[in-house]
């Protein structure tokens, strides 16, 4: 299996507070692999700089070969086409419908036609567990939960490699957040996609993660699965994987 | 990888079935061939039989997989056996996932694009919804201002420092420069055609009377609306839309005491007291004018201001201002509440708050100088 992510003494620092201490972590093709920690540990911070919407201070990421410090405008670009990404309230646009916001990335990047747009983008909602009536819809009128489902949808219009979620079952009701964990699972076996979670949710640490990063302290506290963390004993982690 | 083409060959055809050979790239900047000789073969009507041969097929994507379950689905449709080999299981899966998830283009939801007539009626009646709850919103402010004064605890002064701050002292500097501008501008206009007639020294009355009770009065307001009107509905339809609002509510802050009030008071206090400084830098650049290109001393130009000028051209012009303060702030306020559901709609309602303001502004004025004028005030 190769790697896609891989990060080289990643420094991060907001001002002169120190974030992530020198972190080093691989992340494999075809694993769904969890960002983990507490509040304010730096996971979405980290996922960020993995997307290029922030920066880092010191040492080195590679996201599927490329090394990101330093990157081409024109490389940057080519690896924002090969993944997806959801953020953790949706980020639709809200002047565009649910069925618009999914066909956009098809529109700018594709020249097929609208019948073709339009029946992969409702393929794709309806994949994610939407009933075809909210396609016309505009994101103002969904719920929380299905503004996640449209963003999920957009996420994965274009076949990604690589699909970063952000809190993805943050907000859903139990079994929708379930039912989310299985449909990423199915997703992975499907397209062979690796996806990559910053979550808080033991459920999904349990069923859905193949491996996974737990920061803390402004370090990686252990990187493994979770018959890792059993054999393990830390007055951190029993904090972390009881108080749900 | 990206560069194969999706291959469709006929391998054998007879009047009722036809084999079918798929292999390379199925992908969606690949499938444009495949796709006119799939579409040609759904328009044959003999066809009883299809067989898909999959061997060689590597990729798929959603394009590419959508376009074989659509062969699919609208061949079964009509009554023609469909069968494929050789397919690999990962592709298998995909097929039946997207038979699972697919959706005809026929059942396209069609937006329905409403007459001419039915938009001139919606027009019209969302306009009357409108002007009927700026009045209920008006109202509410004055009993608001009514309860305020029988409990004056209720009333928010720091947040009344912080609006004349904001929306009047901020807004001095431009408001003096766009003074001073126009009475420059007014002055240099009347100059010329006042010395046709040798009538120089009249540029006194008609640069202040004009600034005084038209100008100074418009031009501050006009600022301020832009300024200050569109501040206010972005800083309440953000409130809104972050339930800023309803969480006051739920704490027992009423949101006009805390959000309108405190605007309103404000424009109301700083608005006279701006024009009356817009007064002075008007009347100042009409001066300078006056000096340049009619050699007209200052004081002579003061003098003749005293003895010519009457005092309430000034007041009527500073008894505009209050009054003007408030429209913009009760619009600008109205507008931010009017915010629903998205960010999209802070820019609409800021734009319609801008527009409306500087509109019922100038309306207003006009209303109000015909009416002194027929009164002979």
């Amino acid at each position: 299996m190769s790697v896609l992510i891989r990060t080289e003494n990643l420094v991060t620092r907001f001002g002169d507070v120190l974030i992530h201490d020198k972190l080093n972590f691989t992340i494999k093709e075809g694993e769904i692999f969890g960002l983990l920690g507490g509040s304010g540990a730096g996971k979405s911070t980290l996922m960020r700089q993995m997307i290029m919407l922030e920066q880092f201070a010191g040492g080195n990421l590679h996201v599927l070969g490329k090394p990101i410090r330093g990157i081409s405008v024109k490389s940057a670009q080519s690896l924002r086409l090969q993944w997806g990404v959801l953020f953790q309230f949706g980020a639709l646009f809200s002047s565009l419908s649910v069925l618009e916001n999914v066909v956009v990335p098809l529109k700018e990047y594709t020249n097929l036609d609208k019948e073709q747009m339009h029946s992969i983008a409702k393929a794709k909602l309806r994949m994610v567990g939407l009933p075809d009536r909210v396609v016309q819809l505009n994101p103002s009128e969904l719920s929380g939960g299905m503004k996640k489902r449209v963003a999920l949808a957009r996420a994965l219009v274009m076949d990604p490699k690589l699909l970063f979620l952000d809190e993805p079952t943050s907000g859903l009701d139990p079994a929708s957040a379930r039912a989310f964990d299985r449909l990423i699972v199915e997703l992975k076996h499907m397209f062979g996609l690796t996806i990559v979670i910053v979550t808080h949710d033991l459920d999904t640490i349990k069923n859905a993660l193949d491996r996974f990063i737990i920061l803390y302290d402004k370090k990686i506290l252990i990187e493994g699965s979770m018959e890792d963390v059993k054999s393990m004993n830390h007055p951190a982690l029993d904090h972390f994987f009881t108080s749900n | 990888m990206l560069s194969k083409k999706a291959l469709l060959q006929i391998i054998s055809q007879n009047s009722a079935s036809v084999e079918l050979h798929c292999s390379g790239a199925w992908n969606h900047d690949t499938i444009d061939e495949a796709k006119k000789q799939l579409l040609s073969l759904n328009k044959n009507s003999n066809l009883s039989n299809i067989l898909f041969d999959f061997t060689g097929a590597e990729v798929f994507d959603s394009a590419g997989m959508l376009l074989i379950v659509e062969t699919i689905n609208k061949n079964v449709a009509r009554g023609v056996a469909v069968t494929f080999i050789n397919m690999l299981p990962v592709h298998q899966r995909m097929l039946v996932f997207y038979r699972k998830h697919y959706v005809s283009s026929n059942n396209a939801h069609n937006v329905e694009v409403p007459n001419f007539f039915e938009r001139i009626g919606k027009t019209v009646y969302d306009s009357l919804n409108n002007f009927n709850a700026f009045i209920e919103f008006i109202g509410q402010s004055v009993w608001h201002l009514l309860l305020m004064f029988r409990f004056p605890s209720r009333f928010r002064f720091d947040a009344l420092v912080k609006h004349l701050h904001s929306s009047g002292f901020q807004a001095i500097p431009i408001i003096g420069v766009t003074s001073f501008l126009v009475g420059l501008v007014v002055a240099y206009q009347g100059s010329m055609q006042l010395q046709k007639f040798g009538a120089n020294i009249f540029i006194v009355e008609m640069v202040s009377i004009s600034v005084f009770r038209e100008l100074a009065p418009m031009i501050t307001a006009i600022v301020v609306a832009g300024r200050s009107a569109s501040a206010y509905t972005a800083q309440i339809g953000t409130m809104k839309i972050t339930e800023e609002i309803d969480a006051m509510r739920t704490l027992g802050f009423h949101p006009f005491d805390f959000l309108v009030l405190p605007r309103m008071l404000a424009l109301m206090l700083a608005m006279p007291l701006i024009v009356f400084l817009a007064d002075i830098v008007g009347v100042f650049g009409g001066m300078l004018v006056a000096k340049m290109q009619l050699g007209l001393s200052f004081a002579e130009f003061i003098g003749r201001l005293h003895t010519e000028v009457e005092l309430k051209n000034i007041i009527i012009g500073l008894a505009k201002a209050p009054l003007f303060g408030l429209l913009i702030a009760a619009i600008g306020c109205f507008r931010g509440f009017q915010v629903t559901g998205s960010t999209d709609s802070i820019g609409t309602q800021t734009t319609v708050s801008v527009v409306n303001a500087i509109f019922w502004v100038i309306a207003i004025n006009a209303i109000i100088s015909v009416m002194l004028t027929e009164l002979g005030v």
